[in-house]
């Protein structure tokens, strides 16, 4: 069943057409990988199916509804959370207030404060500790517990190895893998396209705001997705 | 003794001034929104104690009921129709918005009261002048005693608010980042109105211990403003009970100038406040540079 679609999308920043003419759609329970060069649009994407950037034409819609007018904040009562890029914490707030400030404001479900512990056990010790003190990729794992807080159906990842430690990424994809194995739908941006091939079902590459390739990751080569990533011809699908 | 007596009477002055800041405090040092109009909406609420108790007989203490949620009001249009939009368009606007307000409104008041000056002390009886003796030497009025009790209760009340409600921690999430709020499904729109709703109410307050401790007029609020504003400064950005501290520092400043000479009691609360926002520049100056050094 599709849960997302998105229909001839085109985004905006002033002059600069950052997303043009992209249609993709989500069945419930798939892993989408975006990638592309820097500036081919795939955080405005994100921010435009989260609410956080207003699309200037095309559709998105989600479970049946079109949400394309909703402002952020009801798009995330209806499910679609996003863990921007950055991570974007209230980083004089504690951890705990973080999570809590999330906390019953998205659908119902059984997301709590405990269950993010268990999930990012990194976090347990640091529960009272200023979100803006903590390392990068505890912040990484707060800035997706509070996502996760929302009880989402879809969740949309912007680069969530961006500055951070290969150790530090390999921490937050370890948990992240409970949660991309058990059902949950998810878009993410990653750069490293060894990893996205790996946990992703499938696989859109963008280039100056089109998308060039769209194949599931297993049929998808290194090669293929760096064709299109360049924008050389053979690489297009 | 005359010199613990001046003291005393600055810490209690101290506490009037945290009352006044209360709400400036919270919509500068929590919401990041600089309010000018802070002076002339609590006189606005000064005169609406005034018509009630003047017209319609009632205690200010009774008229308080309705003029908090009237200010609070006040507060959810101010921000619906003014500061909204000038938020917008960066930090600058709302300071030049509300100054605008504070002229409409000194003058509207101006228009509709004269330029008689009015209090509310005949109408809150014996409080306006009894007192307590401590010792021989030190007497302290009982209103004054009453406003550090009321700064302490409202600037305590407002961080448990912030710190243990749900209301209170989308309050500091939006202040810290209204984009991102959305995302996790907080309006940010209605936040930042139901804290300036807030803020309106403690205005409210501050306007009526503002008419019962002295006389005010149409354009009381200018000088009501600086002092709020002063408090905030000294006690520090973002730190509720910094303000109550900032109030004490000032009250004492302005009684110990005056101790040794009358004239001094403004220009030592001046000098204090300036010499408080020296250090802040100096110190945040250096945070900054050691903040460079760490991300390099």
């Amino acid at each position: 069943m599709t849960i997302l679609s998105v229909e001839a999308l085109d985004a905006r920043h002033g002059l600069l057409q950052a997303v043009r003419g992209v249609s993709l759609a989500l069945a419930e329970g798939e892993t989408l990988a975006l990638v592309g060069a820097n500036g081919a649009g795939k955080t405005t994407l994100l921010r435009c199916i989260a609410g956080a950037h207003r699309a200037t034409a095309g559709r998105v819609t989600f479970a049946g509804d079109d949400v394309t007018a909703l402002p952020a904040h009801r798009r995330v009562q209806r499910g679609i959370a996003l863990v921007p890029e950055g991570r974007r914490l209230f980083a004089g707030m504690t951890v705990a207030d973080n999570l809590r400030a999330a906390a019953g404001r998205g659908r119902a479900g059984n997301w709590t404060l405990e269950r993010v512990m268990a999930t990012f056990p990194q976090l347990a010790p640091k529960l009272h500790a200023r979100a803006g003190d903590l390392s990068g990729g505890q912040q990484q794992a707060v800035a997706i517990g509070r996502a996760l807080m929302t009880n989402p159906r879809l969740l949309l990842l912007d680069e969530v190895s961006l500055g951070l430690s290969p150790v530090a990424v390999d921490a937050v994809y370890e948990s992240l893998r409970a949660l991309l194995g058990g059902g949950a739908t998810v878009v993410l941006v990653e750069q490293d396209l060894a990893r996205a091939l790996r946990v992703a079902d499938r696989v859109v590459c963008l280039l100056e705001g089109r998308v060039v390739y769209t194949g599931a990751a297993r049929d998808t080569t290194r090669e293929q997705v760096m064709a299109a990533y360049f924008g050389l011809r053979e690489g297009r699908a | 003794m005359i010199f613990l007596n001046q003291i005393v009477q600055g810490v209690l002055l101290g506490g009037y001034y945290a009352l006044i800041a209360c709400s400036l405090s919270f919509l500068f040092g929590v919401m990041r929104i600089v309010n000018l109009a802070h002076g002339s909406l609590a006189v606005l609420a000064a005169f609406m104690l005034f018509v009630l108790a003047d017209r319609a007989g009632l205690s200010p203490w009774l008229g308080l009921i309705f003029a908090v949620p009237a200010m609070a009001l006040v507060g959810w249009l101010l921000q619906v129709a003014v500061l909204e939009r000038s938020l917008r368009s960066g930090l600058l606007v709302p300071l030049l918005s509300t100054f605008g307000l504070a002229i409409v409104l000194d003058n509207l008041l101006f228009e509709q009261f004269g330029a008689d000056t009015r209090s509310l002390s005949p109408y809150i009886g014996d409080l306006s002048f009894d007192s307590w003796s401590l010792t021989d030497d030190i007497t302290v009025g009982r209103l004054d005693v009453l406003m550090l009790c009321v700064a302490v209760a409202l600037l305590g009340g407002l961080n448990l608010f912030l710190a243990r409600t749900r209301l209170g921690r989308a309050i500091r999430a939006t202040a810290e980042d209204p984009e991102v709020v959305g995302l996790i499904g907080i309006n940010a729109h209605r936040v930042y109105a139901v804290a300036t709703a807030v803020a309106m109410a403690l205005a409210a307050v501050a306007g009526a211990f503002l008419a019962m401790r002295t006389t005010f007029d149409p354009y009381s609020g200018g000088a009501q403003l600086i002092f709020a504003f002063e408090t905030v400064v000294i006690g520090g950005f973002g730190s509720l009970w910094g303000t109550l501290a900032g109030g004490v520092v000032l009250g004492v400043a302005q009684n110990l100038g005056a101790f040794i000479s009358p004239h001094l009691f403004l220009i030592a609360g001046h000098v204090v406040f300036l010499a408080a926002l020296v250090a802040r520049v100096w110190l945040s100056g250096r945070n900054l540079r050691w903040l460079r050094v760490r991300a390099a």
